[in-house]
């Protein structure tokens, strides 16, 4: 029988290859965006699950928000990546130091 | 059945993720997170959450991840050389990623669920309709104000990319509609009354 500990562990790794991804991608800003949509995915499979197991819905409005605020950061940072494209001719994350922060 | 089902799209999730980060080319990156998708939204019918589920391929697969793959479509870079040093950063991340999921393992396995919390449910969810209509209404019912509040940052986002993105280049020729509007025909033609047998 498949338990909400089932659900949690696959959660758990999708957002740890997430992370993985950050660390292993340094170079490349799209891919660095797809890791973070890889961990909020595995939020909301976190949500959700503990919504069904619970019989709570509050679970699942959390994901719509979830999933509504991903697709805005998703635009917004395309968008943002593209403008520094076209500036720099470069989407290295280590070539971004016009601030010389 | 459940349980076939369930590991056939955890694993597939998982593969998806997993050949997303480490992918050669992007475009397969974008082609395998589809993939990590499309398996969830089936553990998520699995949950019992269809509209989610629904939510997650049309949304996400149909929108996000289509104009993931036009932007990486559209940048010429040079991604072969973006991936060299990439075996470089692979035992940091290893080792962090190693240490967050011993984390996880360690937090779950003291986690036990309260024996109170099903009395501390906020919204029961209702047996006698389905997922999208019991959705519907408490949606539109109890959290009105943050349902408009994310429509107000979906159009934040899309305000946002239409100024970031838009660029008016100089020496092009564009409508102008000002100039187009203020045209009559006595500016826009002259008429010449051409006499016969001797032209202009």
């Amino acid at each position: 029988m498949i338990g909400l500990e089932h659900y949690l562990t696959v959660a758990a790794v999708l957002f740890v290859i997430g992370i993985f991804g950050l660390f292993l991608n340094r170079k490349n800003v799209i891919i660095l965006l797809m890791s973070i949509e890889l961990m909020l995915l595995a939020v909301n499979i976190n949500l959700v699950a503990f919504s069904s197991f619970l019989g709570d819905l509050v679970g699942q409005v959390f994901t719509l928000f979830v999933l509504t605020v991903a697709a805005a950061e998703a635009a917004i940072g395309l968008a943002i990546l593209v403008v520094f494209f076209r500036n720099r001719g470069t989407i290295d994350v280590e070539d971004v130091n016009a601030m010389k922060g | 059945m459940t349980v076939f089902a369930f590991y056939l799209f955890a694993i597939s999730a998982i593969t998806g993720g997993l050949f997303t980060v480490l992918s050669r080319q992007p475009v397969h990156s974008v082609l395998w997170l589809i993939l990590a998708f499309l398996s969830s939204a089936g553990l998520f019918i699995l949950l019992g959450a269809e509209f989610i589920a629904m939510l997650l391929v049309i949304v996400y697969v149909g929108a996000v991840m289509v104009l993931f793959l036009f932007v990486v479509m559209m940048l010429d870079v040079d991604f072969a050389a973006m991936k060299a040093d990439m075996a470089r950063y692979m035992p940091l991340g290893l080792l962090f990623g190693l240490i967050i999921l011993m984390q996880f393992v360690m937090a779950f396995g003291a986690w036990d669920a309260n024996a109170a919390a099903e009395g501390l449910r906020a919204q029961v969810t209702p047996t006698d309709m389905h997922n999208t209509q019991a959705l519907g209404m408490i949606l539109y019912d109890e959290y009105w104000l943050l349902f408009q509040l994310s429509g107000l940052i979906l159009l934040v986002a899309m305000i946002g990319a239409i100024v970031l993105t838009m660029r008016h280049r100089t020496g092009i020729k564009r409508q102008d509609a000002i100039t187009q509007m203020m045209r009559d025909p006595a500016k826009a033609m002259e008429l010449k009354d051409v006499k016969p047998g001797q032209g202009l």
